[in-house]
């Protein structure tokens, strides 16, 4: 095997397993194999897969973000309220919520790289703070009135007779190809992909370690409030409890992808993979109409541990020599 | 003879306690290859740290092509033209070759990365070191050799006008040493200064054509390679006058054998860039001195025989019987202890106290489940404080407040409770003060007495000539000679040592 092909392995492993998930349920399932059914796997996932390529970033710089799912749920009932119970413009509302996400996430980074904390630590300390801002601003949902959240949230880009893109879906999609970018075509993503690989080192040759770090956590704040604006159109209302369990959902989204948790090695690609595969299993199951839900959990579960193992080989093979 | 490219003068640099760097001049020319040698705590290390900027030294001054500098960080080190490689690589493992070549430095516009430049650049500055290789391959997929010659490739893409390599063919195969070799003289003839640190000194008097010897913080002296045989070289690197070479016979008398089974018998031990096959027999009563310049394989011996790494060939026997020693458990069970060289970080527990930094080894090794009674405990810790006088306000008092000779003499305790057949003691003296020092080495000679084989590694020649009733030399990873008895000399061990052409090996 040629050595680019191998480092690409976990990559292609992803594929396959997304393409073996697929053309199953296409072809138990009549009508899986349909444009609105793919549109669906990026509309029903839109705020996981936001939150994931913030995640995919932060992971490959060798660090983890536990706050994402309470920015999202922040996010959710801080625009919700802001708009309708005190009238504030839905845009400036938006623009608000985003740099709260974002003003987080590099105070996180900052923590994380100035006083040598655990990223685990500082993100969860990020989590209970956003959750219970969260709770603090309302404990109930508040339904969108205003008419522009409203024709946002109902917009569609047509692009079949039957299918069309929502607003979050789009907005997914320019998230993906712009995390792409940053990672693969940016001296600042190979500078992330260098500190995940070996901090020391990264230091030696000279790397903004720390503004790279800041930044990184400070765009997966951004890329969670983003997410959390995708769900509350998607929902038509705003919600404390958004987004609970999400992070956990987008580190899985991200290491089913191929990526290591460790950081150091990774690909976007890998990410969208991922998150095809969440939505294959999620929709299938919602096409049986026999399986418990709890199925998706189940086999996302054993994804993992596949995943884990088969980049523990991986990586072992790589060590003994 | 031309004005020298790299000057340091008067270079100084003290340490909470310790001088590390006391008055150093350092002249690399420009087109030379100039080794940098001395045994632990010579200053080689402050001084290459001061050169790349991870420390400031204290007074004096260096100069880069007449200009003084003073870099005050790694990356302005190498800005300046001063790049370093290190022993162990400093690049990312889990990225490619390519990317490793230009991290922080690659091509391209509108602030994205033109991949096909990068490629290109990254071929090219591998093709100055006549190297081709595929650049998309990962790194941590090629040996250490490649590693290293692709982090010289990057070194060398900053302009670089003095090459530092610290040590970097410390786990080198014979084949990779002189595939680096190559580019060293190649980038020689670029007319590169190109300082090299190694504790080989076939491979100082292979390539370099300069010799600059510290001890202890100072300066030695700077000598022409020609000029400065082994023995002499040897003799300023231990600070040890020369004597001229007896004339006994070098191949030592072999005291009458002993006649009872070896406790510990090695066969062809070795481990890949640690150890070359060695043999090696321990018996009852007796003191084995291990002696070698640093880096010869001492330690390396002491850690596979213990168990500490994996050996890749080699049989071991314990009193007779094939012994399976896979790691320290197996070899405590067996008998045997191990007194690690570095106290401070594989010896003591330094918030625990005295009795229990004492007991430790027993108790692990009777386990978990059957707790060595507090009366048992106070009663082992007595009688030890007692018979190795150790000064300690009592057996509470955290190890830490002990001096380094009493903590070293905790340490011995905590192996002899275990009662073992075999110690090995690696530079048991380091860092205590002289009169500690006297007690362990009679420490030494009770232990041989009461029928214990110790084995004993010591950088000072005196100690190993003082307390060895046999004495191997090791040299580059290789058993080079084995005296004993009166034939263990200062002069002979030194000649062992020093190797080159007066070896009779």
């Amino acid at each position: 095997m040629s050595p680019a092909l191998q480092r690409r392995l976990p990559l292609f492993a992803t594929a396959a397993v997304l393409a073996a998930l697929y053309v199953t349920a296409g072809l138990r399932y009549d009508n899986f194999f349909s444009a609105r059914v793919a549109v669906d796997f990026f509309t029903d996932n839109a705020a996981l897969g936001i939150a994931a390529v913030g995640m995919t970033l932060v992971i490959f710089s060798g660090g983890i973000d536990l706050s994402v799912g309470a920015v999202v749920g922040f996010t959710s009932i801080f625009v919700a309220t802001l708009v309708e119970k005190h009238h504030v413009h839905p845009a400036l509302a938006a623009v608000a919520a985003l740099a709260v996400g974002t003003v987080l996430g590099a105070g996180m980074g900052a923590l994380i790289h100035f006083f040598r904390q655990p990223a685990f630590l500082i993100t969860l300390a990020g989590m209970f703070l956003m959750r219970g801002g969260a709770f603090w601003i309302s404990t109930d949902s508040t339904g969108l009135a205003h008419p522009l959240l409203q024709r946002l949230s109902l917009w569609e880009l047509p692009l079949t007779e039957k299918a069309a893109l929502k607003m979050s879906a789009l907005v997914l999609l320019a998230l993906l190809a712009l995390g792409g970018l940053l990672a693969h075509w940016t001296r600042f993503g190979r500078n992330l992909l260098a500190l995940g690989g070996n901090e020391s080192s990264a230091q030696l040759m000279g790397l903004p370690v720390g503004a790279t770090r800041v930044a990184v956590y400070a765009f997966s704040g951004l890329c969670a409030a983003l997410a959390g604006l995708a769900l509350m159109l998607n929902s038509g209302s705003g919600n404390p409890r958004d987004g609970i369990g999400l992070e956990l959902d987008a580190i899985a989204v991200v290491v089913i992808g191929g990526t290591l948790l460790s950081g150091g090695r990774g690909h976007m690609l890998g990410t969208l993979l991922g998150l095809l595969i969440f939505g294959v299993i999620q929709s299938a199951i919602r096409f049986d109409g026999s399986l418990d839900p709890a199925w998706t959990r189940l086999i996302i579960g054993a994804l993992l541990l596949g995943f884990i193992l088969l980049q523990r080989l991986l990586l072992r093979r790589l060590v003994r020599r | 003879m031309t004005a020298p490219l790299l000057t340091l003068s008067g270079l100084g640099k003290k340490f909470p306690g310790v001088v590390a760097l006391d008055g150093v001049d350092f002249n690399v020319r420009a087109g030379e290859i100039h080794a940098l040698l001395g045994e632990n705590g010579a200053g080689k290390s402050t001084l290459i740290k001061v050169l790349t900027g991870v420390y400031e030294a204290d007074v004096g001054s260096i100069r880069l092509a007449g200009q003084p500098i003073s870099p005050a960080s790694p990356k302005e080190a190498e800005r300046l033209g001063l790049s370093t490689v290190y022993q162990e690589v400093n690049l990312v493992a889990t990225l490619s070759v390519a990317e490793n070549l230009c991290l922080g430095r690659q091509p391209g516009r509108f602030g994205l990365l033109n991949w096909p430049a990068l490629r290109r650049h990254a071929r090219a500055a591998l093709a100055r070191l006549g190297l081709e290789l595929d650049v998309d391959a990962e790194l941590g997929s090629l040996s250490v050799a490649l590693q290293q010659m692709v982090a010289i490739a990057r070194a060398l893409d900053l302009q670089a006008k003095v090459l530092i390599l610290d040590e970097p063919t410390a786990s080198l195969d014979e084949k990779e040493v002189a595939d680096l070799f190559a580019i060293m003289r190649r980038l020689r003839g670029e007319g590169l200064g190109i300082v090299f640190v190694t504790h080989f000194l076939d491979q100082v008097y292979a390539i370099c054509d300069r010799i600059t010897v510290l001890r202890n913080g100072t300066l030695v002296g700077e000598y022409a390679t020609a000029d400065l045989p082994r023995l002499a070289l040897v003799g300023k690197m231990l600070g040890r006058e020369i004597i001229a070479p007896e004339h006994s016979p070098l191949r030592a008398t072999t005291a009458a054998g002993p006649v009872t089974a070896p406790i510990l018998s090695a066969r062809s031990l070795s481990r890949t860039g640690a150890l070359h096959p060695l043999d090696l027999d321990l018996h009852a009563g007796e003191v084995l001195g291990l002696a070698g310049l640093l880096g010869s394989g001492r330690t390396e011996t002491a850690r596979l025989l213990f168990g500490l790494d994996r050996r890749d060939t080699g049989e071991l026997q314990v009193k007779g019987q094939s012994a399976r020693i896979r790691s320290p458990r197996d070899a405590i069970a067996l008998g045997l202890a191990l007194c690690s060289e570095d106290r401070k970080t594989e010896g003591i527990l330094p918030n625990l106290s005295v009795r229990e930094n004492l007991i430790i080894a027993l108790q692990a090794r009777q386990g978990a489940g059957r707790p060595l009674r507090r009366s048992e405990q106070e009663q082992l810790c007595g009688h030890y404080i007692r018979a190795l006088r150790i000064k300690t306000p009592g057996p509470e008092t955290p190890i830490r407040n002990l001096s380094g000779g009493n903590q070293q003499k905790v340490l011995l305790a905590r192996w002899l409770a275990t009662r073992p057949a075999l110690i090995i003691l690696d530079e048991p003296t380091r860092g205590i003060d002289i009169g500690a020092k006297a007690e362990i080495e009679q420490l030494i000679a009770q232990l041989r007495a009461d029928g214990l084989a110790v084995l004993f590694i010591s950088s000072e020649l005196d100690e190993i000539v003082r307390n060895s009733t046999r004495a191997v030399v090791l040299r580059e990873h290789r058993r080079v000679a084995e005296f004993s008895g009166d034939a263990i000399t200062a002069p002979r061990l030194m000649q062992a040592m020093a190797g080159g052409h007066q070896s009779h090996e």
